[in-house]
């Protein structure tokens, strides 16, 4: 059973990657490949909702990856693998082109929101976290030939990066406060680390399920193919922000603040993106507000407490968002267009598509008894029994979807007009054709529209409290009634009002975009500037001015061959002139004495040679006088 | 065994060097000694035990110059193997690459191989004089890598101002050698022994003067900021296998200083001047991703991310200082900053090889001339979007391991850490935009006629990303080797 569920990440994680890497080569296999995989998916899902089992692989050292099922992720992950392979049998007869590369990035997510959804630990959390995000870039920019719908998806990406680093955040503090990864051990950390782990999946959660302030995002990401839109960005992707809320609803409870917090984020959300989807001109962004809208209501849930109530919105939401958005998909392959006003009549064209897609924007609309009525009225009872305006606010949400539902019921199944054709063809060219394979998911989906209000409703509805633990107030019969009635009225209000409600503000989101790039883009794109400058003329300068060194090097060169070599050849040649010098006074002086002394003892030697005369008279007297000398000396001597 | 492997290239260099063989032997040559050297470094690995009592595996000591105590001392723990599995991998991806390189294959070859054996004999050294010999030598190999097979202009003056500027720094960072061997008693330069003995233990002013000289040093190296200016012009003017070597490898000589010399020998010093060094880590990590996101040159935008990814190792090992956290989160920030290492070598690696080819094809990096290469080269395309995610840290890949770890380790030990977390944010705008710029949209004036990434260029970019998703999906492969060194490393700062 470990095996399975193992294998349910990394099936579809390596035909994916498969796919990816093979490109082009693949693209006629890619789409049975791809249903095939999600099918195998499907049913290990089943398979392992039934068994619940719980594993764990090594990874960090003390951080094991852990996965495990339990009974929200038993009813969760179904339904996500169930969307998975309709979102792909539908796109086998709609993408056209890289169908490889489409098929193995959709595949990809598929594995990354496995592990999301049966994640038991931070890190296996943020695994999958951060990989749904990648993909979901890739996604949104899958023809990237035009380049803005990849910005499109840069800005999808770096919002929800944005808010994901609250889980970085959470899991620094839930190690500094000594516990594990693990997410059933976050509501025991003590209390400054609790509140700061709290606060980051807080966050995480609201950026990725599109709420105030992070849903920017999802009217860019609606750049992406149909399909994607209707899996990633309706049921899975966003969708997984609000489970995250719903998996950590005890950390939510232990923390006072967050559950308020949380609770209100969601019922304004719902209420100023219901009034941001009735203003828009567009399908697609029509549908994602609602989107952002409807998750909500499943973050309200997380916040109140409601967990099963919040648990069957969202996934009666995902069938019923998926339902229209892949509606809206084949509109726009078959037409050409995805502007309402160009839309008119279209659901009489193909009376399957229309059917569904009329059956998906009751449920929508909460009309009894298809699904998403049983499932707001779950969650507007724990709203209630925690603070009435929180439940007027909801309610008010509620009669807002009601609006933009009845918006599109009454434009699509309208007579079709004259002039129809002159709206079609706006942003491609139209094929004027639904493929089966685009009408069956349409099928199955529609019927889970209808249908899975079931989840919220006794006796399916009680067994789904008692598995999840969830003790809170249900929805009276008076509520209950009382909102189906809201949305009838409404309904028939927006079927009247329609021609005379045009397209004005706040059509463009809340000014969001303008917003983020005012606050956050353009400040920081300004910063880059500044420091790199800053790092090109001062830093790099002033490194690069220490080589001014070299200049005193100069100095001191000059000083060495001017001044020291200089004196040294100076001294050189003084000490040549004091040779000479020495040597004239040398031949001048001593020489001179000695030659004189010589001389003298010359002329001394010559006088005494006058003596030797040779007469012996001469050497008579001589011998007398120096005998009468001698006498002399002696007696004076004496 | 562990000095055949260092010094098997530098025979093969010295080979090259010597004998008039033709290009193709050369390249041939140069290709199957690095798969030699490889094969070598993967037995040691696989016959690697994590050795008793923090001790070396594969030790050897012979006799040197005994009058100051060095002598020829090397040894593999957890810390230094991977970094030496990392030399390995990448010269082996730069010979592949340098296939197609035809000025002067030969000299390149010989210069490649013996810059291989400095940069493994730094990360087995256990003697100081040994770790800063081969430190000053892979210097003057990179100069000559640089000046010799580098391109544009200022390809000389980038390079002597590689090589001034990190030589000052080995200088500090002898100073600081010199210091320690003169505080230990005996005086010795053999590591184990001057971190057994912590000779600066109870001299506070000292120690401190002691480790600003070598933190000095391995800053310069790092690069940290404010002394990084030499990185972006080394890497604009290099050619690709010497920016990818000098990212790859060249880089973790400083960080690598800093676990294996800086952490354990000067525990006290260490742990008065920790908030320094987590500050500088976060400056580098806020400020290497702001000036890269204003970048316009592909190849200089990649080496401002370096900054950034070697700023959160920086930020780990430091926050790993910091006394009155728990021991389990430290040890973590640690293990993550040299599995950041090993990722930020292998993926960089494969940008700078990428980065590259648009050189090879059209001479220039400028970013907004090109666009739509999706079309015209999709299999560079494709390599280049998954390094740049895995980069940006996406998980997976080696880049999410090495900063969940260092994240979840830093701010589990100091709250102030949360402060560097927007440069994830930041560095998947900028490599994201730039991604954006190259591959999507219309094709641009040097995007028509751009030829697809051939053999001997995707072989070794994907043989990197393959040993990063290996480590991103199997971390404890590369985890088991390095915890046990990074809980004695935590062990040693903490005395």
């Amino acid at each position: 059973m470990t095996g399975l569920l193992w294998a349910i990440a990394a099936v579809p994680a390596a035909v994916g990657t498969l796919l990816c890497v093979l490109g082009r080569r693949a693209d006629r296999v890619a789409p049975a490949v791809g249903a095939g995989t999600a099918a195998l998916v499907l049913a290990l899902s089943i398979a392992v909702a039934a068994g619940r089992p719980a594993t764990g692989a090594p990874f960090l050292p003390g951080a094991p990856f852990g996965l495990g099922v339990d009974a929200l992720a038993a009813v969760v992950l179904p339904t996500v693998a169930a969307v998975t392979l309709l979102v792909l049998v539908f796109s086998a007869g709609d993408v056209r082109g890289a169908r490889a590369r489409f098929t193995g990035l959709v595949l990809l997510f598929a594995a990354a929101v496995v592990v999301t959804v049966t994640a038991t630990s931070l890190l296996s959390l943020l695994f999958g976290w951060e990989v749904m995000g990648a993909t979901s870039y890739a996604l949104i920019g899958f023809r990237w030939q035009q380049g803005h719908r990849v910005g499109a998806g840069l800005t999808a990406f770096l919002t929800t990066r944005t808010a994901d680093l609250g889980l970085y955040l959470a899991a620094g503090a839930a190690l500094a406060g000594g516990s594990g990864l693990a997410l059933a051990d976050l509501p025991g950390l003590p209390a400054p680390w609790r509140d700061v782990a709290t606060a980051g999946v807080l966050v995480a959660a609201l950026g990725k399920a599109a709420q105030l302030p992070f849903s920017g995002w999802l009217s860019a990401a609606m750049q992406g193919p149909g399909p994607v839109s209707a899996l990633l960005h309706s049921a899975a992707m966003v969708a997984m922000g609000g489970y995250l809320l719903l998996r950590t609803q005890p950390l939510l409870a232990a923390t006072g603040w967050a559950g308020p917090v949380a609770a209100w984020a969601g019922a304004l959300t719902a209420l100023l993106l219901g009034a941001v989807a009735i203003a828009q001109r567009d399908l697609k962004q029509l549908l994602a507000a609602s989107t952002a809208a409807q998750l909500g209501f499943v973050v309200l849930g997380a916040g109140v407490g409601a967990v099963a109530g919040g648990t069957a919105h969202l996934i009666a939401h995902a069938a019923t968002k998926a339902l229209l958005f892949l509606a809206a998909g084949a509109w726009l392959t078959a037409l050409g267009t995805k502007q309402l006003p160009a839309l008119r009549g279209a659901a009489r064209r193909w009376p399957l598509v229309g059917v569904c897609a009329g059956i998906g924007a009751l449920a929508l609309a909460g009309v009894v008894p298809l699904s998403l009525w049983a499932t707001k009225d779950a969650v507007l009872a724990g709203a209630r029994a925690q603070s009435l305006p929180l439940y007027l606010v909801g309610l008010a949400a509620a009669a807002l979807s009601a609006g933009y539902a009845g918006k599109v019921l009454w434009l699509v199944w309208r007579q079709l007009p004259a002039d129809a054709d002159a709206g079609y063809d706006t942003e491609e060219p139209g094929t004027r054709r639904v493929g089966v394979l685009q009408q069956v998911p349409l099928v199955v989906l529609a019927a889970g529209a209808a249908v899975l209000g079931l989840l919220a409703l006794p006796p399916v509805g009680g067994t789904l409290r008692r598995a999840l633990g969830d003790a809170g107030p249900t929805p009276s019969a008076a509520e209950l009634a009382g909102s189906a009635v809201l949305a009838l009225v409404v309904l028939a209000l927006a079927g009247r009002t329609w021609p005379a409600l045009p397209g004005r503000a706040p059509a463009g989101w809340l000014g969001l975009a303008r917003i983020t790039e005012v606050l956050v883009t353009a400040p920081v794109l300004r910063a880059a500037e500044l420091l790199a400058r800053f790092d090109d003329r001062v830093l790099a300068r002033a490194v690069a001015g220490t080589g001014r060194v070299v200049r005193a090097a100069g100095l001191l060169a000059r000083f060495d061959d001017r001044v020291l070599a200089r004196g040294v050849t100076g001294a050189g040649r003084s000490s040549l002139r004091l040779a000479w010098a020495a040597g004239r006074t040398d031949l001048a002086g001593p020489d001179r004495l000695v030659r004189s002394l010589a001389a003298g003892t010359r002329r001394l030697g010559a006088l005494a040679r006058r003596t030797q005369t040779g007469q012996l008279h001469q050497y008579y007297v001589q011998a007398a006088v120096v005998l009468a000398a001698a006498v002399a000396l002696l007696l004076a001597a004496r | 065994m562990l000095s055949s492997t260092v010094f098997l290239p530098l025979l093969a260099a010295a080979l090259l060097a010597v004998l008039p063989v033709p290009d193709r032997v050369a390249r041939i040559g140069w290709v199957g000694v690095t798969v030699a050297d490889l094969a070598l470094v993967v037995a040691l690995v696989a016959r690697y035990r994590t050795p008793a009592g923090g001790g070396l595996a594969f030790e050897e000591r012979v006799r040197w110059i005994p009058s100051v105590g060095s002598s020829y001392h090397v040894g593999v723990d957890g810390l230094s193997l991977p970094l030496v599995a990392l030399t390995a991998v990448v010269f082996c991806a730069c010979s592949v690459y340098g296939w197609r390189e035809d000025r002067r294959p030969r000299q390149l070859a010989a210069l490649f191989l013996a810059l291989q054996t400095t940069c493994l004999g730094l990360f087995v050294a256990q003697d100081l004089i040994v770790f800063f010999l081969f430190f000053d030598l892979s210097i003057v190999g990179m100069y000559a890598a640089i000046a010799g097979w580098g391109h544009g202009r200022d390809a000389g003056r980038s390079a002597l101002q590689f090589f001034l500027y990190t030589f000052l720094g080995s200088l500090a960072l002898l100073l600081g050698f010199i210091g320690l061997y003169l505080a230990a008693d005996p005086h010795t330069f053999d590591l184990p022994e001057l971190v057994a003995a912590a000779p600066l233990a109870g001299h506070p002013v000292a120690g401190g003067f002691v480790l600003a000289a070598l933190l000095v040093g391995l800053a310069v190296k790092t690069p940290t900021i404010p002394f990084h200016t030499w990185l972006p012009p080394a890497h604009t003017d290099a050619s690709a296998i010497g920016s990818a070597v000098l990212a790859a490898v060249l880089l973790k000589m400083g960080t690598y200083g800093f676990v294996r010399i800086a952490m354990p020998a000067l525990p006290d010093a260490w742990r008065a001047f920790s908030w320094v060094v987590v500050a500088v880590g976060i400056a580098s990590v806020l400020y290497g991703a702001l000036v890269a996101l204003a970048q316009t040159d592909l190849k200089r935008m990649i080496a401002y991310t370096s900054i950034n990814h070697m700023g959160y190792v920086v930020l780990a090992v430091g926050a790993a200082g910091l006394s009155g956290s728990g021991t389990a989160a430290r040890e973590l920030a640690v293990t993550g900053a040299v599995t950041q290492m090993v990722s930020h070598g292998l993926v960089t690696g494969a940008l700078f090889l990428l980065a590259g080819v648009l050189h090879d094809r059209t001479g220039s990096y400028a970013m907004r001339d090109f666009g739509g290469l999706a079309g015209t080269a999709p299999r560079w395309s494709g390599l280049f979007a998954v390094a740049a995610f895995a980069s940006l840290g996406i998980p997976a890949f080696s880049g999410f391991v090495a900063e969940f770890q260092i994240f979840a380790g830093s701010i589990g030990a100091t709250a102030w850490a949360a402060l560097a977390l927007p440069g994830i944010l930041l560095t998947a705008a900028l490599l994201l935009r730039a991604l954006q710029q190259l591959v999507a949209g219309s094709a641009g004036p040097r995007s028509v006629g751009f030829g697809d990434v051939r053999a001997a260029e995707w072989l070794p970019v994907a043989g990197l990303l393959v040993l990063s998703l290996a480590v991103g999906v199997l971390p404890w492969l590369l985890l088991d080797l390095i915890a046990p060194a990074s809980s004695a490393v935590v062990e040693l700062v903490s005395r």
